[in-house]
């Protein structure tokens, strides 16, 4: 390598580092910081707190129905559209990317105005006590509405690549639709969609503008780990909101370390 | 006739890729379908394999109407043009995986697998993936894969167009020799003419979604039946007025295919071994093909390809030879004629 090209190199990977350092490592470094900083016992009893275990439960509960929901859906979306050829394939990919294109906010306004009070369909779930907006429901439908695309995209383009013919192949020995799912296209696709799971399950938990507009931010109810740290945050209390935040934090960087692991094994398998 | 298509048609959207198919195929025998890309070759295949629906016809196996029956349940063995092997299965897994659908019981699958892993050559392979096999074992792997079930028919779609040049040679080879040994009924998919006449007992030729010609090789070669079969098979020259020829007369609206091997070349008329029937050329251009060289020869308006073997004399660029053409096939719009030449046959009538 010439002289010009180890300085265009270094020049390039400092860039990057400094970028990377400034704009990432140093906010996530002062999360940790700020949350500890009046102590372990401070940020233990943040972290245990009734209304912290509630937010975290429910932020769980939202990502894994909104993961499972949508793992199936993406699963049934990437068949369909890799495997048939129908009138508005084109169609059916563009709206699966919409919510990428979507403002959050306006993904919550939309439940807002479906099932809200002005919501036309406020009547019905009214007779039925049926309650959407402000509960539970809700935040999952605004969770699974914002993730609804990351698992079908991560495996759509693998399988347009892999195409039909090992399929085709235990179709020819006799095997039926069921086995061919589960023992061929399956294992073909593994790896790009427990990607696929983990990105929108790392969406999921801190997905904030969709939910806040559905919440109602009640406490103890309806509020999850990010719209906690925000309610704490403006109630000026800095290092609880750290340290709440800092539960987000250590599960990103889990699901980060996941997301490697994954990675590495797939990559390992084909080569 | 043990395989049978009958006026079989079948349309993707508006392109109507096989057009009025009817033949019939033999039982034992290995069949090429022959054709270029776009000609409904695979199609056809893949609509005796029940892949494919056809639009109408019937679709006869051994006797019975297979249309409704579905793929798995004919007793067709498949090999697919890029294998299509189970990437996440080893060997020993992919060719038991017919098997196991079967419900075969696990000490026959083992006995079965391991049979057909010797009889492909791949002992001591079992273990290994896809990915760690070359595109020859792969192909072999695909083969034996198909064959685990035992099935009546064993359909492959282009088997060795995935593969370098001179492992395909000794693939071919191989798969002659397998299938004559199993006598299994074989059809395969090429569009490599020599591929399809150096292995096949019998050849189909697929034109635009239909059937051409049916034949042995060499009566394919030999007696092409239509203009299409008459340009595409060997490396003829096609020639407008043929009548200029010496010992040739052209038959109105026709045109002719020379075949180099149809023609001989020398320096003198004695070396052609014909005074009458030979005519003076030029030799335009020389190609070293290895096993012989390639001429080109310039007789009056019309260029001709001509071979000659290593051992005969050289030529130069722009001398002048003797040439002499055996005959030649003419042919208007639906049928080929042949054609000998009658210079040799018939030396100058001498009338006393």
């Amino acid at each position: 390598m010439n002289k010009k090209s180890h300085f265009v190199k270094c020049l390039l990977l400092f860039v990057s580092l400094a970028f990377v350092f400034v704009m990432l490592v140093l906010p996530l470094a002062v999360v940790l910081i700020k949350c500890l900083e009046e102590g372990w016992v401070t940020y233990r009893s943040t972290i245990t707190d009734y209304y912290t275990q509630k937010a975290l439960g429910l932020t769980l509960t939202a990502t894994i129905i909104a993961t499972v929901l949508n793992t199936i859906f993406g699963l049934f979306a990437a068949w369909a559209i890799t495997k048939f050829n129908f009138r508005f394939k084109n169609a059916l990919t563009t709206i699966i990317d919409l919510p990428f294109a979507i403002s959050p906010i306006i993904a919550g306004l939309i439940f807002i105005m479906t099932f809200g009070r002005i919501g036309f369909l406020h009547p019905f779930l009214q007779a039925h006590h049926i309650k959407i907006v402000f509960a539970t429901p809700g935040i999952v439908l605004a969770t699974l509405f914002v993730t609804f695309p990351f698992v079908a995209r991560e495996i759509i383009p693998l399988m347009n690549s892999q195409g039909n013919e090992e399929e085709e192949a235990a179709a020819m020995m006799g095997a039926n639709g069921f086995t061919i799912f589960f023992k061929v296209t399956l294992p073909k696709i593994k790896w790009a969609l427990i990607y696929g799971i983990i990105l929108c399950a790392a969406r999921a938990m801190g997905e904030f503008g969709a939910v806040s507009v559905v919440s109602g931010s009640i406490r103890g109810k309806t509020n999850t780990l990010p719209l906690h740290v925000e309610i704490l945050y403006n109630e000026f209390k800095a290092t609880e909101a750290f340290g709440v935040a800092s539960i987000l934090v250590i599960m990103a960087i889990v699901i980060l370390i996941l997301r490697n692991i994954i990675e590495y094994r797939s990559r390992r398998e084909s080569e | 006739m043990y395989v049978e298509l009958k006026n079989i048609n079948k349309s993707f959207k508006a392109f109507k890729a096989i057009d009025n198919v009817s033949f019939g195929i033999e039982k034992g025998k290995l069949i090429g379908l022959l054709g270029a890309s776009g000609s409904g070759k695979t199609t056809i295949l893949r609509m005796i394999a029940g892949l494919e629906t056809p639009d109408s016809g019937d679709i006869i196996i051994d006797g019975k109407r297979v249309n409704n029956i579905e793929a798995g349940k004919r007793g067709i063995g498949f090999v697919f043009q890029n294998y299509a092997l189970f990437r996440h299965m080893t060997v020993f897994e992919n060719i038991a995986f017919g098997l196991k659908i079967n419900k075969v019981n696990k000490g026959e699958i083992n006995e079965r697998v391991i049979e057909l892993i010797k009889l492909i050559g791949l002992e001591g392979f079992e273990k290994r993936y896809p990915h760690q096999l070359s595109g020859g074992q792969k192909q072999r792997v695909a083969f034996a894969r198909a064959l685990a079930p035992n099935p009546q028919l064993l359909l492959l779609d282009e088997p060795f167009a995935a593969i370098d040049a001179k492992v395909r040679k000794e693939l071919r080879g191989w798969l002659r020799e397998m299938i004559d040994k199993l006598g299994i009924t074989s059809i395969f998919v090429t569009h490599d003419q020599n591929e399809a006449i150096e292995v096949a007992d019998e050849i189909i030729i697929t034109y635009q979604g239909k059937v051409e010609q049916i034949g042995t090789p060499a009566d394919i070669y030999i007696n092409p039946q239509t203009p299409y079969v008459a340009q595409f098979l060997g490396e003829p020259c096609v020639i407008e007025d043929y009548g200029r020829l010496k010992g040739f007369d052209k038959v109105k609206n026709s045109k002719a295919i020379i075949r180099p091997e149809f023609i001989k070349v020398g320096k003198t008329a004695e070396e052609v071994g014909s005074i009458y029937g030979s005519e003076k050329g030029i030799v335009e251009q020389i190609f070293f093909r290895g096993s012989n060289t390639e001429l080109k020869v310039r007789v009056g308006e019309i260029l001709l390809t001509a071979y000659r073997n290593l051992d005969e004399q050289e030529f130069k660029i722009g001398e002048e030879v003797r040439i002499l053409i055996y005959r030649l096939n003419f042919f208007d719009d639906v049928k080929v004629h042949s054609m000998e030449n009658s210079a040799i046959k018939d030396p100058m009538p001498v009338y006393i």
